[in-house]
């Protein structure tokens, strides 16, 4: 059982933008509340981010967007589940208009997070998501 | 500097006011701007008093000392005699979406809204280094115009005079789009030496530390290749700025507005250096050096960084490189008002807030100011949102009247206590660098990223903890109003489909063996110290080659950037 380990979160940014300041800010934040953080520069590729997931074996993902890159999370989340990695809660942090919020919310995400929110509000979510995610992962090791 | 003034100065006013003023204030929190400066409730002759006798022997006053005359040295008061009065400031809105063709159309509309300058801005994709046909199609063209070869900047800029339109392009190293710009041009029969305009984002060293926006090619390739940018404009395309020196990003990222002018100069004192290095004379690059800031909402703060920012320096162009153009001398700057201020709730507050970070540029003696777009926290602006940035510039110039006045706050006790003080701590973080070896080194070891970092989780705590108030976010909510939030309309997938498929029925379609030539050229270029880098990208534009080929040549010779994993 592992459901007493801290969070462990991969905060990440894919596609083309590389204003990395929420992803640092972000990350350090975890860091600081005892979280176990992966954290990468930008640019990852959807099959690096998911890579690193399997390896690291992350409750969490965290994308973080400025300039529209949120648009290929649904693509990330594809590769997720072919994976097998389909329990791992993916949040998304950054500029994201309401129309894509909802597109984001279909292909899976958990949350999504927008400017102004307060570190700890992410934090708490996370703190929150992690034993289901592992409840999750159990069961689905459990059934295969 | 000043001696105390005498006490019988003010009688017993003073006294009085001190008195009333800690009795009707009760206990309080010191209050320091965002570059850690403590600021007084009240300024007077006893902070900053300029007809006093200087420092300086020569000088008659403080006055003369630190402001003198608007451009005159040491240009506190401007860079040139007539300022705002005799030619306002460049209306410059930054402008990129959807394919050469969208662009073309967005800016005939902003030139016909009293826009005077173009901006481009390319596609994110653009800025990695790459063509459109080797990236996800979905992001092209949401943030940025897909230009990737110099058909493309003939289309984007189609209908415009390129001798007598003022083009600024978001194009760091190395430099394409002012490579296509140059094809194009030739093209039309428009001499190069006619073309004027600023390479923007050429300072490979704040990308790096910042918004990362560079990823083509290693630091040291960047660097030798701003050089040659350089060198080749200044003998080639001699009114076109080939540096911009950016202190925006570092701000954005979270440097306090004190650091950022550090920063900035800094990484101009870094290339003045290795231009000198290479050979060339200070007289002929210096006047052709621009900078480019951010201006937060902190107005006060703001106007009196750029007021130090100008008089450092002028001190530095005449003292370290012993310019002897007064050219050389000014501190020409472009200002973009800070997306990072803007709040995705209550967006229509954000107009107010860019009023107001417009309004300390402009008393900052700004030469070109960008306004951002009430919805950029949004999304990327719609065209309402840029209407109303640029009817913001239009209000302040010719319903406020700010034109009318140059640096109408200069004497202000507070403002020039402020200038003061904010001068003494952009130095104290200058020869934190100048310690570590200067900005190339500094960023090299990762330093100025952990400042910039440092501020930023600062600044994020002052917000958490309530310190810094920030209307809708942590006072003043109000129930959300999602109307508020329109959305922007993409790129037309189908356009861009059809962009990508002429873009490759293109490409099959020309000189293979021109293009060929023209990427070895580069190659060999890359590896000849001798050679100009920048020189053989223009042949290549001219030959054809795409922006994708020639990034990926460079990349191939000179390394990949990366950057710092550290948090």
């Amino acid at each position: 059982m592992t459901t007493d380990l801290p969070p462990k979160v991969l905060v990440t940014k894919i596609g083309f933008d590389g204003h990395d300041r929420g992803s640092r800010v972000v990350a350090a934040h975890f860091r600081d509340a005892g979280m176990e953080v992966i954290y990468t520069p930008p640019w990852q590729e959807i099959a690096a981010v998911v890579k690193l997931a399997v390896e690291e074996d992350v409750d969490v993902i965290g994308i973080s967007s400025l300039a529209t890159d949120h648009l290929i999370v649904p693509k990330l989340m594809d590769a997720l589940r072919a994976a097998g990695l389909g329990e791992v809660a993916v949040i998304v942090g950054g500029i994201v208009p309401d129309a894509d919020e909802a597109t984001l919310l279909a292909s899976g995400v958990a949350k999504v997070f927008h400017p102004g929110v307060a570190l700890e509000e992410i934090a708490a979510f996370v703190r929150d998501v992690t034993p289901k995610v592992r409840a999750a992962r159990e069961t689905a090791q459990e059934a295969t | 500097m000043n001696k105390p003034l005498d006490n019988h100065l003010f009688g017993s006013a003073e006294s009085r006011w001190e008195t009333e003023y800690v009795e009707g204030i009760g206990p309080e929190r010191p209050v320091v701007n965002r570059s850690g400066i403590p600021v007084k409730p009240l300024y007077t002759p006893r902070d900053w008093d300029g007809l006093r006798k200087g420092r300086d022997p020569s000088a008659a006053t403080v006055y003369d000392e630190a402001l003198g005359f608007p451009g005159q040295p040491p240009y506190t008061r401007g860079i040139y005699a007539t300022m705002h009065r005799g030619r306002t400031w460049t209306q410059r809105q930054l402008v990129g979406l959807g394919t050469p063709a969208d662009y073309n159309a967005r800016l005939r509309d902003l030139i016909d809204q009293g826009t005077s300058a173009v901006s481009l801005i390319p596609c994110n994709s653009v800025f990695r280094g790459y063509d459109m046909d080797e990236v996800h199609e979905e992001l092209l063209g949401t943030c940025g115009t897909v230009v990737n070869s110099a058909a493309h900047m003939g289309e984007a800029l189609a209908g415009v005079d390129l001798a007598r339109t003022s083009c600024a392009m978001n194009d760091p190293s190395p430099f394409t789009l002012l490579a296509f710009l140059l094809a194009t041009a030739r093209e039309r029969g428009v001499p190069w030496s006619a073309i004027t305009g600023t390479s923007n984002q050429s300072d490979y060293l704040s990308h790096y530390v910042a918004n990362h926006m560079f990823f083509r090619i290693a630091l040291p390739g960047a660097r030798r290749i701003l050089v040659d940018h350089i060198e080749f404009c200044n003998r080639s395309v001699p009114k076109w700025n080939p540096m911009s020196v950016v202190g925006q990003h570092m701000q954005q990222a979270g440097a306090t507005p004190a650091e950022a002018m550090a920063f900035t100069l800094a990484t101009a004192i870094q290339t003045a250096d290795d231009c000198v290095a290479r050979g060339m004379a200070p007289d002929a690059f210096l006047p052709r050096f621009t900078f480019f800031f951010d201006i937060s909402v902190s107005f006060f703060e703001e106007i009196a960084k750029f007021r130090a920012g100008r008089r450092i320096w002028a001190r530095i162009a005449r003292e370290r490189f012993g310019a002897a153009d007064p050219r050389a001398w000014r501190f020409k700057f472009h200002a973009q008002t800070s997306g990072v201020d803007l709040t995705r709730q209550q967006p229509l507050n954000n107009i107010a807030r860019v009023a107001v970070q417009a309004m300390a540029g402009i008393f900052g003696g700004l030469q070109s100011l960008h306004t951002d777009a009430y919805d950029e926290a949004l999304s990327t602006p719609t065209d309402a949102g840029a209407r109303v940035a640029i009817a913001t510039q239009n209000v302040l110039r010719e319903e406020a009247h700010l034109t009318a006045v140059i640096d109408p706050l200069g004497g202000s006790y507070y403002v020039e206590a402020l200038t003061d003080r904010m001068e003494a701590e952009i130095l104290r973080v200058l020869k934190i660098v100048a310690d570590a070896g200067g900005m190339y080194a500094a960023v090299e070891s990762g330093l100025v990223q952990r400042m910039v970092g440092e501020s930023a989780r600062r600044f994020q705590a002052s917000v958490e903890s309530g310190e810094q108030t920030v209307v809708g976010v942590n006072r003043y909510q109000v129930a959300e109003d999602a109307a508020e939030r329109q959305a922007l309309a993409r790129p037309d997938p189908a356009r861009m489909r059809a962009h990508i498929a002429s873009f490759r029925a293109w490409k099959a379609g020309r000189s293979q063996a021109a293009v060929a030539r023209a990427l070895d050229a580069l190659a060999a270029a890359a590896h000849a110290p001798d050679a100009n880098v920048f020189a053989a990208v223009v042949a290549a534009a001219e030959a054809g080659c795409t922006h994708g080929e020639i990034c990926g040549r460079l990349r191939r010779e000179l390394g990949f950037g990366h950057v710092q994993a550290s948090v």
